[in-house]
């Protein structure tokens, strides 16, 4: 009888499909490779060929150029391809635009590799689809009790709270780039804020295409143009290391925001300076975590990356058989030192010089 | 309460004075009574729940979390109360769409019942409470409430700063407000209505109120040319806290009433609590401007000494056996019932001279009037106080105090009548060793800075840190130093980042400082006291920057007494 470690491997590149010959998000480039989501950890440039959803392929073309990888294949949630026996079924995973869950299937068990998935509602992406399963993949960024993000509504309303008290201020909202950056914006506009919206420069190839997909998200400028007196009373999104950087001195008075998961850590907001926290994230919460790894039905659990300790301790207390998979390379985007701004604000290529400051690691 | 929560989380992030004030303005604007006036006894520290343990708390989640999760997560926060209220368990999982706040409005757990409810329970009762409305909470809701029942927010905000924000609804003055505070009681119904008009001043039933202080311009040699000297007395400039030591009698027959007596810090922080023992000595109604310092075998201890006292939490009889706090007297604001603030300075030098006789406590003495004719005589005392009268105290003389005869004491600082001519300071060139962002207004700039004096190392000369300053420099030069940390930086450690700084290639800032202490937390051995950037010395090259022996010789010469001729 055929057993999950038939269906996949783990290999030095990641997770292996040895039967149908492709990679799962590899770390390295591969012949063949599956990639989840546009988030620079899990789509890496040069690959052979790549599948994925046509969000996460644009994406991938817009960081990396068009020669990001020798050939793509776009797939559709729901649309299947057989590869020797395995076959592959792209399922929402509510992360970011594009992002899916991939599931593995041969002679009738399943495999699901959700990447990075939340259970919550976001206005800028299909949601979660639950697909039951006998080997999840999960990751474990937010796994520990403490990280609940509650309800992101009441975080924006956090924010515009403060907007209405510190009318002559600017608010600096340090975001992901890619995903985060536009949740928020989307998440503003529901909200009933239809002021102008600023962005830093480096935000604003990805966040057009948002636009292009048919997402709204009502009138945006970019910071770069305006003067500081303008800026006052504003919002303006950034990425996280720009909260910190030369760039924020043309804003008046600034206030610090930052929307991220780790927010819900007092420690973690004050290390990085931040005077708003906001708790938005892209990622499961402890709760969205252990209930979707139980609705998956599955016996097998494996958990990628971030606080595997306690998800696979909480696992066995429910009978599960889970272990981590200790893949390097993984990073966690909700971070301030994120990979994204090696930008200058132009967009350009990151120079050495005085414009970016804390250059992320991908910790 | 959740209110009130999000109000705490505002101020706890907050880094600015000024920001801090408006969050609290706004909240005390938009909630009713009394509501904000419990928030308002929160803030000021005049609550406490004596039976609210941390260990109580820490057996209910006990009882509710796996252990080992319960562990992993404490380890990851680091801070007991927040990883408790993070995961208590919530009825409704916090992350399924569509679950919004869970209790009817006229349910909702105010900061009011909380504090009506826990006045009246008993001890028994408390954890089964406690966990119904933990569980009641959300996460920042049940933060600020084991916060508040166990004591303690820490959220950057003083008594003082919140009355301020209190004073603020009515375009008040916060001395307004401590005026009659100690005659009120929460939820403090009387002073929201006064300040919002509807009802006239609650009576200040306080007899030993904070005065609002007089304080002094900092005094150039230059400013001195248009000063006639017979028109000014001077007096050593102690370094030691100011403080203000009032007692009154309660009750309308003041002759029998029972002697009520407090000390405040300069900015009317009430400080009695710190100093039982110099209380006791306060046993004629009068209010007395002075400095706190403590005396040994007669003699002034530097403020190194006086800090280890400051900085203790409780204080013991021991403690107040080996620091004794003394108050040596400036000023008298008033006598009995009468207040002096309207009569010249001379008149209330007389005054004070027979009211510190009459105490007669070896508690309370005289700070010594310095006599001079000439502004001349008085440069040399200030050069010697040793030898101009301080003798055995000179160590702990930070300067001179001119004061102008005729002055009357005038609350803040008025031009021309009172003059501080402080003691020159210490200079050294050091050079810039690590740099740090700042907070706040400064989180883009380098605005902190680690400087280091040369010392013999294992191989050859070596750097080692001796300070750390943030102001002393002008906008201007901020920019330039920020500019140089960015172009210069060797190793980077979060936010702050090591600069280049060998022989021939750094940065060399002129340090002042005001005194030196001997201390084990530095690898110098050394810490300065109140050290600041004097100037940058884009002129010299690091090799050319002191060395440590030179620290070493000054500190020797100052526990020795011997402060005359500085070392610039």
């Amino acid at each position: 009888m055929i057993r999950p470690e038939d269906i996949l491997v783990r290999s030095p590149s990641g997770v292996c499909c040895k039967l149908g010959g492709f990679h799962i998000d590899p770390t390295r480039p591969v012949e063949r490779a599956v990639i989840t989501h546009a988030h620079s950890d899990h789509a890496r440039a040069g690959h052979g060929a790549v599948l994925a959803t046509q969000e996460t392929l644009d994406l991938m073309r817009l960081r990396y150029g068009e020669a990001f990888a020798g050939s793509t294949q776009a797939m559709a949630y729901g649309e299947s391809i057989s590869l020797a026996g395995a076959k592959i079924t792209l399922h929402p995973a509510g992360h970011i635009l594009g992002s899916a869950q991939v599931a593995v299937e041969v002679d009738g068990l399943r495999v699901v590799a959700s990447g990075d998935y939340k259970n919550a509602a976001d206005p800028t992406c299909a949601p979660f689809e639950l697909v039951r399963c006998d080997l999840f993949i999960t990751e474990a960024t937010f796994a520990l009790p403490v990280f609940r993000h509650g309800d992101a509504h009441a975080e924006i309303e956090k924010l515009l709270h403060s907007l209405a008290l510190f009318p002559e201020r600017a608010h600096l909202v340090g975001a992901y780039s890619l995903g985060k950056a536009q949740r928020v914006i989307a998440l503003l506009r529901q909200a009933g804020y239809d002021a102008p919206i600023y962005l830093h420069g480096a935000m604003e190839k990805i966040t057009d295409y948002y636009i292009s997909r048919g997402i709204a998200l009502g009138e945006l400028r970019l910071a770069r143009g305006a003067t500081k007196a303008n800026l006052a009373g504003t919002i303006t999104l950034c990425p996280p290391a720009a909260l910190t950087d030369l760039w924020t001195r043309r804003f008046p008075d600034p206030v610090a925001a930052f929307a991220s998961g780790w927010m819900r850590v007092r420690a973690r907001a004050r290390q990085q300076g931040v005077a708003l926290p906001l708790v938005i994230s892209d990622h499961a919460d402890w709760d969205g975590l252990t209930a979707t790894v139980g609705a998956t039905g599955a016996g097998e659990i494996w958990v990628t990356h971030g606080q595997e300790d306690a998800l696979v301790h909480w696992c066995a207390t429910r009978g599960l058989k889970a272990r981590p998979l200790d893949i390097v390379g993984y990073g966690d985007e909700e971070e301030i030192g994120d990979t994204e701004v090696n930008q200058s604000e132009d967009g350009a290529a990151p120079s050495r010089a005085d414009t970016h400051d804390q250059d992320g690691n991908g910790s | 309460m959740n209110r009130f929560a999000e109000l705490l989380d505002r101020l706890a992030y907050e880094p600015s004075r000024n920001n801090k004030l408006r969050l609290m303005i706004d909240y005390f604007r938009s909630t009713g009574d009394p509501e904000r006036g419990w928030a308002l006894a929160a803030l000021t520290g005049a609550l406490s729940f004596p039976h609210a343990k941390p260990s109580l708390i820490r057996s209910l989640i006990a009882e509710r979390t796996d252990p080992v999760l319960f562990e992993l997560s404490y380890d990851y926060v680091g801070d007991l109360s927040e990883t408790i209220a993070l995961m208590w368990p919530s009825a409704a999982p916090s992350s399924a769409p569509g679950f919004g706040k869970v209790q009817a409005a006229d349910q909702e757990l105010t900061l009011t019942r909380v504090v009506e409810t826990l006045a009246t329970l008993g001890k028994a009762q408390l954890p089964q409470q406690l966990a119904r409305w933990l569980d009641a909470l959300d996460e920042t809701g049940r933060w600020a409430l084991i916060k508040l029942v166990t004591g303690g927010f820490r959220v950057g905000v003083s008594a003082r700063l919140a009355k301020a924000a209190v004073a603020a609804l009515a375009d008040k003055d916060v001395h307004d407000i401590e005026v009659i505070w100690p005659a009120l009681a929460p939820p403090y119904g009387e002073l929201f209505a006064w300040l919002e008009g509807r009802a006239e001043r609650p009576a200040s039933g306080d007899p030993a109120s904070f005065r609002p202080p007089m304080l002094a311009h900092a005094l150039d040699d230059a400013d001195l040319a248009a000063l006639k000297p017979e028109d000014f007395m001077a007096e050593w400039k102690w370094d030691g806290i100011r403080v203000q030591a009032v007692a009154g009698r309660l009750g309308t027959e003041p002759e029998d009433g029972k002697l009520v007596a407090r000390l405040y810090s300069r900015t009317g922080e009430e400080i009695s609590k710190s100093f039982p023992d110099l209380l006791d000595a306060l046993r004629l109604p009068g209010a007395i401007d002075g400095e706190l310092l403590i005396m040994r075998d007669g003699r002034v201890q530097s403020f190194n000494v006086l800090q280890q006292r400051l900085n203790r939490k409780t204080v013991t009889a021991k403690l107040m056996a080996e620091f004794p706090a003394h108050l040596r007297a400036y000023d008298l604001l008033a006598e009995g019932d009468e207040d002096l603030r309207e009569r010249p300075f001379a008149e209330r030098r007389a005054r004070l001279e027979r009211f510190v006789a009459r105490l007669s406590d070896e508690r309370i003495d005289l700070s010594p009037l310095i006599a001079f004719r000439s502004w001349k005589e008085l440069m040399a005392a200030r050069k010697n106080p040793a030898a101009a009268g301080a003798g055995a105290d000179a160590a702990a003389v930070e300067g001179v105090m001119l004061k102008d005869r005729v002055a009357l004491y005038l609350p803040g600082r008025p031009k021309g009548l009172w003059w501080k001519w402080k003691r020159d300071p210490f200079i050294i060139d050091a050079v810039l060793m690590y740099a740090q962002r700042g907070h706040g207004k400064r989180s883009s700039y380098y605005s902190d800075y680690t400087f280091g004096v040369w010392t013999q190392g294992g191989q050859g000369d070596e750097l080692v840190p001796v300070g750390k300053a943030y102001f002393g420099f002008t906008d201007e030069e901020l920019l330039q130093i920020d500019r140089f940390v960015r172009r210069n930086t060797i190793e980077r450690f979060g936010p702050v980042r090591e600069v280049l700084h060998d022989p021939d290639r750094g940065l060399v800032l002129e340090v002042a400082f005001e005194g030196l202490q001997r201390s084990s937390r530095h690898k110098s051995g050394l810490a300065m006291r109140f050290p600041r950037i004097n100037r940058l010395r884009w002129d010299k090259p690091p090799k050319e920057a002191d060395r440590l022996d030179r620290l070493e010789a000054l500190i020797q010469r100052i526990e020795q007494g011997h402060l005359q001729g500085q070392i610039a």
